[in-house]
């Protein structure tokens, strides 16, 4: 079959030529009678009526038995242009699904680009097109395999994809290059969507990242760029084999037909480059590979177009994240300016946006600029005055923070886009907050924020400001300073037009104007009631702001003049529909009366204190238990009711046993099936409904815990912040101005200037330049530097760490429709070549697929070394059971110090310390009881001047302890050594050893041993202990040391020994399953055997039994629940099937069991 | 990548393609705004746009604008060359490809996008390989033909 297909894929260019043109306008179609039906329309209520009659018409045709399949693929294309132009045209969908399942193959063709344009991910109907893709991957014909993937690649529903993984698998082996490019895009896009279900193939990607085919070779970085980003240390190792393709691609090895406007290879570049900023970024070693081929693609990009100068933006920021090269970032800084300087306007937009990304690390590049920075601001284009706001807001500092703001105001004053308002407020506020010169402008500055933005404002910037008003800063003086002031402008802001105030802004002040109104002396609280008052009578006024005020009254309402006021107002709104209003109204009528009352209610507290909170609401648990007693239901997290759902909705993947073709049952089937399944499907007849007994076979995919997120391993979640804190310290721009003394500003010497009224323009661009770029680059020649020194920066106010996500959540404008009176087209400018001058070359000859010169062939070489099978998985860098890495930030910063030396060891990546206290001479110290039983070698934790920190994890039968011991160096003992320790995952109590708590002493050269029972509160892949050891030195001044410790799964995995009877019973119990193929040690003698004991022996299982080729193990989770695995030998791989009463506990042990076994 | 659109001078759809799951209304209003905002630029402004937090890349080539919406830390004028190197393939299928082809023909369209991006990522930068894969299809297609004649 397949050689009928190649057969007609080389008579290609007679058939070619038959064709007269390709794609003229058939304008004899239904189609094309359509389209110049609605061209003629005039009205866009005509077009409606045209199209709701085309759409009964194809929807009449659709449903007729008599339709042909050719006759449908013309239905289908007429409704997916309908679908275009706006209108509805869902019964076709299905009708589009069918067409892909029994069409010919052009019919399937638009059958399947039906279904990609109609259908999104989530729409249930893609369920149905399932069993074609299944079926067409199976197709010996090329072409409805790529069909298949393509469709696969576009839409394809998430808790589908284990029924065709292994297909997609095994197409990565095809021989066209074409199919396998196709399925490594599948497979990138399965990566995207469920991360989980790909993790054991990650060998292959590599096998595609040296596939011999430079198409596939780049397919395959998409992943790589993915998997890279989320966890870059653990591709260390593939550095050199992206240097070398890159050199090669620079190099003009590759294929002619790769080149791009002669540039070759662009996309391929660019992707690669990008790849390497992200394994070099903090890297030093790893970015000496790199500074080579940086400076080569600098040197080759040359040419102008704009393809090269897309290369040099990348390279430019490539340079700017990894390891700094002086040398580099001078051509880098050179580029830049060039960008900048260039009269094309998309480069100066680029050269902004390199700019912004440098100037954090290098303030000086934006000194040299700044006349052309002062240009933009002032451009005609918006985008670009945006991008150069964007600029000034990273460049902002203590000293040009009133110019940068002004002119942030200035733009968001004439700013029509919502979007853009909400993010530039947002902006404004963050650095009025840190950098405030005084309480005056800043309090200015926020009254133009709440007017500007108005009520889409982010709610966090009232209740931040708010925040900072009641709690203050460093002196109460100030604090009150700054009361008063807000007071004050309030007070004359209510004067003068208040309807006119949003309604954030006004809540915001009624809360000022309740609390503190009483600092301003002379200003009576019945003044302030009447200012107050005429709120309430505003028609824009929301019920909630009304609350605000009126509760803003209440507080101030005391003495007879209030009442009076009171009174009024109770009569004017006591008739008022709104139930809160009224009872606001009558609780402040009432505490008027009675100021007694009102004194106990609402004391009059200058210095808030923070209230306590009880978060746990522990004051309802009586009332709690009192319900369960009466036979409530127990609470359940809303994440646990979702599961729950997700559990009883979810779809059996099974494929209907008989009506499948062979080859798909032998090597997907059967190994889903469950032991119990198994022996009754053996005298079943392939009825799916009984094959799937409910909650048995339905696989679930909801409720599986993610291991992978967006930042890589979710179990490292807590380092997060301290990372975020770090980047998010401001540019390091020096704002140490000692005694205000005038800051010294390098501004660029200007031209002779010219005489006549161009000479005063100059002069207002120069004395704004000095403005600006204020206190930039007064470090002088400090050179570029990567990390930015924490210096104390005079923080005006308090710094907030705010991410990005403060400005999403916002919405654009509803937008004005575009222009709906439909013009007939113009035949001229339609028949306008869009390409004026064809580029296309006319020198080049098409060349058949199979004999593609392939000079590339040479390519891959390096990156075959390092996949060859011997190498054990590269890609899991951690030792079982010992799990104990340092945390990444510790790796960062050893490795920036530059003191310890990095050594390959296999094809890991090890940072050894030079510090490491010899592990081995602590052994001795650890408890007798506690010696002869299994634990994890011991890894110091923290070092300071005197003390050493080590520990290792000591499993017994029914606890996992964490023995640290504290050894100290130096000569005088550590007074008051104090451990703390908190985990999210696990819980943590002390069990004795070391002297007793608080007063302990550490005395000199000695060792003392602590022990601390860990049980984990929920199962996840990798636990965090974050811990502090705190102690007094002997000069008495207190130290205090951070550290984590990582734990891993198996460290409280116990084997859990039953008989096999006991064995069904659990398993039947048990609820929460997944299933998966492992890796089989098949060059054993006993695969099946030596792959259950290589995961007892790692991962501390129990192998309840083996039979024939099925084997049932099971463990349990220290102090928690069992969880069942049983495995089968099928088509080359284990298949495991995993139960647990716990949700999360399978997957994670599933992801260790696949870890046990890629390690040889 | 998130979407690409086609539309003409008079802000007539003719070519959509999403390449991140969006619901029907959300698409609607971001063709409104597109179309307005991409119509109401100035010449000799720049071939960026800011919308919501994507960067919206687009050019006009005769009476036909391109419009490709990428994340923020993508490369524009990579962008630019993505759109560009489309333009090329439908020239290369079509011959002087012109408004006209791409409406009548916007199946056709849509087959060579699909050979050149997949889910928001290029497939396949090389001129040859996707209009060999087009190719292909299209003598499916006369092939077919041939035997029902």
């Amino acid at each position: 079959m397949s050689d009928v297909v190649e057969r007609t894929l080389t008579a290609l260019p007679s058939l070619l030529s038959s064709d007269p043109s390709p794609g003229r306008p058939s304008s004899t179609s239904k189609l094309g009678t359509l389209i110049r039906g609605i061209t003629e329309l005039t009205s866009k209520h005509d077009e409606e009526k045209l199209i709701q009659r085309e759409l009964v018409s194809i929807k009449e045709q659709v449903s007729s038995p008599n339709t042909t399949m050719r006759q449908m693929k013309e239905l289908m294309v007429r409704a997916v242009y309908c679908e275009m132009l706006g209108y509805e045209a869902s019964f076709s969908y299905i009708h589009a699904i069918k067409l892909a399942q029994q069409g010919t193959a052009l019919d399937k063709r638009v059958g399947y680009l039906a279904v990609s344009l109609f259908l999104n991910e989530s729409h249930e109907l893609l369920l149905l097109l399932v069993n074609t893709v299944l079926k067409d991957l199976q197709s010996t014909n090329l072409i409805e395999v790529c069909m298949a993937l393509t469709v696969v690649g576009q839409v394809f529903p998430k808790d589908m994809i284990p029924a065709i993984l292994p297909m997609v698998e095994e197409k990565l082996n095809h021989p066209k290059e074409i199919i396998r490019r196709k399925a490594v895009l599948a497979l990138y896009k399965f990566y995207l969507i469920a991360p989980n279900q790909v993790q054991h193939i990650h060998s292959k990607f590599r096998k595609a990242l040296c596939d011999k085919d430079p198409g596939v070779m780049s397919a395959s970085l998409h992943i790589y760029l993915e998997m890279v980003t989320e966890k870059p240390e653990s591709y260390k190792d593939l550095v050199v084999s992206f240097v070398t393709i890159l050199k090669q691609v620079v190099g003009g090895k590759l294929p002619i037909d790769f080149n791009y406007h002669s540039v070759p290879a662009p996309w391929l570049q660019i992707q690669l480059l990008r790849i390497l900023s992200l394994l070099g970024k903090n890297d030093r070693s790893t970015s000496e590979m790199m500074y080579e081929v940086l400076d080569e693609s600098l040197r080759r990009a040359e040419m102008n177009h704009n393809i090269t100068y897309a290369i040099l933006f990348e390279c430019v920021k490539t340079i700017y994240t990894i390891h700094p090269k002086a040398e580099l970032l001078e051509k880098a800084a050179k580029c830049i300016g060039n960008f900048v300087l260039s009269p094309k306007i998309n480069l100066k937009y680029l050269g902004l946006k390199a700019l912004t990304y440098v100037v954090q690390q290098d303030a000086n590049l934006a000194l040299q600029h700044q006349m052309t920075i002062i240009e933009c601001l002032d451009h005609a284009d918006l985008i670009i005055k945006r991008e150069t706001l964007e600029l000034l807001f990273r460049i902002t500092n203590g000293q040009n923070v009133k110019v940068i703001v002004e002119k942030l105001l200035e733009f968001l004053r004439h700013s029509k886009d919502d979007y853009v308002t909400i993010d530039l407020g947002g902006k404004v506020t963050e650095l009025a907050e840190k950098y405030a010169p005084d309480n005056s402008w800043f309090i200015r500055t926020m009254n133009t924020v709440f007017l500007l933005v108005g009520d889409q404002m982010q709610p966090d910037i009232p209740n931040s400001f708010l925040r900072l008003l009641s709690e203050g800063f460093e002196s109460a003086e100030e604090d009150q300073q700054l009361r008063l002031l807000a007071v004050d402008s309030y007070v004359s802001l209510l004067q003068e037009q208040p309807a006119r105030l949003p309604q954030r802004f006004l809540q915001v002040i009624s809360w000022v104007l309740g609390e503190y109104s009483s600092v301003k002396e002379g200003l009576e609280p019945a003044t302030v009631l009447r200012l107050l008052a005429p709120l309430l009578d505003l028609r824009h006024c929301s019920s909630e702001t009304k609350s605000w005020v009126l509760a803003a009254m209440t507080k101030l309402s005391a003495g007879p003049a209030c009442l009076s006021v009171a009174q009024e107002l109770a009569e004017r709104h006591g008739g008022s529909l709104d139930t809160t209003l009224r009872q606001r109204l009558h609780e402040l009528q009432h505490l008027a009366s009675d100021g007694e009352l009102l004194r106990r209610v609402l004391p009059c507290s200058d210095g808030l204190e923070p209230l306590e909170v009880d978060s746990t609401l522990s004051f309802l648990d009586g009332f709690v238990s009192e319900a369960l007693a009466a036979g409530a239901a127990p609470y359940k997290p809303p994440h646990q009711r979702q599961e729950e759902l997700a559990q009883e909705k979810a779809l059996s993947v099974e494929p209907y046993g008989l009506s499948l073709p062979l080859s798909l049952s032998s090597s997907s089937i059967a190994g889903r099936l469950s032991p119990t399944v198994l022996s009754m499907s053996s005298g079943l007849s392939g009825n799916s409904t009984e094959l799937s007994p409910k909650g048995g076979s339905a696989l679930r995919l909801e409720g599986v815990t993610r291991v992978w997120g967006k930042e890589g391993y979710l179990a490292k979640a807590a380092l997060k912040p301290e990372e975020a804190a770090k980047t998010e310290v401001p540019c390091p721009l020096s704002v140490l101005q000692e005694g205000g003394s005038a800051p010294r500003t390098p501004v660029v010497s200007l031209p002779a200037p010219a005489p006549g009224p161009s000479l005063q323009a100059e002069r207002e661009k120069q004395q704004l330049a000095s403005c600006l770029f204020m206190g930039l680059g007064s470090q002088g020649a400090a050179g570029p530097c990567l990390m930015g020194k924490a210096e104390p920066t005079r923080h005006g106010f308090r710094k907030k760490v705010k991410g990005q996500g403060s400005s999403s959540g916002a919405r654009g404008p509803s937008g004005d429709s575009a222009s709906s009176s439909p013009s007939p087209l113009s035949a001229q400018s339609a028949m306008d070549n869009l390409l004026c001058s064809s580029p296309l070359d006319s020198g080049s000859t098409p060349s058949p697929a199979d004999s593609a010169p392939s000079p590339a062939d040479s390519a891959p070489s390096p990156a075959d070394s390092a996949t060859s099978p011997a190498d054990p998985a590269p890609h899991l860098p951690h030792d079982l059971p010992a799990n104990n890495r340092p945390c990444d930030a510790q790796e960062d910063l050893t490795e920036d110090t530059d003191t310890s030396e990095t050594v390959v060891e296999g094809n890991s990546v090890a940072v050894v310390d030079p510090y490491d206290p010899e592990p081995l001479c602590l052994s001795p110290h650890l408890p007798e009881e506690l010696c002869g039983l299994p634990r994890s070698e011991i890894r110091p934790l923290c070092r300071d001047a005197s003390l050493v920190l080590s520990a290792c994890c000591v499993r017994t039968d029914h606890s996992s302890l964490l023995v640290v011991f504290v050894s100290n160096a130096s000569d005088s003992a550590a007074r008051r050594f104090a451990l703390q320790m908190t985990s999210g995952d696990l819980e943590v109590s002390r069990v004795r050893g070391g002297p007793e708590e608080e007063e302990e002493h550490v005395e000199g050269h000695s060792v003392a041993v602590y022990q601390y029972s860990l049980v984990p509160t929920r199962p996840s892949v990798h636990m965090e202990l974050a811990g502090r050891a705190s102690y007094q030195r002997p000069d008495g001044e207190p130290q205090s040391t951070p550290f984590s410790y990582g734990l891993s799964l198996p460290d409280f995995i116990r084997p859990l020994s039953v008989s096999t009877e006991e064995y069904g019973r659990l398993w039947l119990a048990s609820s929460n399953d997944i299933k998966q193929n492992l890796a089989l040690l098949s060059q054993e003698p006993d695969p099946l055997r030596a792959t259950l004991h290589r995961l007892r022996d790692r991962l501390q299982l129990n192998v309840v039994d083996i039979i024939a080729s099925e084997g049932i193990v099971a463990c349990q989770l220290l102090q928690g629940p069992p969880c069942l695995m049983h495995c089968r030998l099928n088509a080359g791989c284990l298949a495991v099937w995993l139960r647990s009463s716990l949700p999360e506990l399978p997957d994670c042990l599933l992801y260790h069991c696949q870890r046990a076994l890629a390690q040889h | 990548m998130h979407f690409l659109l086609l539309f003409s001078r008079q802000g007539r759809l003719r070519l959509q393609k999403w390449f991140t799951p969006t619901p029907e209304r959300e698409k609607k209003k971001i063709i409104r705004d597109m179309t307005a905002m991409v119509l109401a630029r100035k010449p000799k402004t720049c071939n960026f746009l800011h919308w919501m937090d994507l960067k919206v890349v687009y050019k006009r080539y005769a009476s036909l604008f391109f419009c490709l919406a990428i994340d923020d830390q993508e490369n524009e004028l990579l962008a630019l060359e993505i759109l560009h190197r489309y333009v090329e393939l439908l020239d290369k299928y079509f011959g002087n490809v012109c408004e006209l082809d791409i409406i009548f023909n916007f199946e056709k369209a849509y087959f060579i996008l699909d050979e050149f991006l997949i889910g928001g990522e290029v497939q396949e930068t090389s001129k040859q390989t996707v209009a060999r894969c087009i190719e292909r299809l299209s003598s499916l297609r006369n092939s077919c033909r041939r035997l029902r004649l």
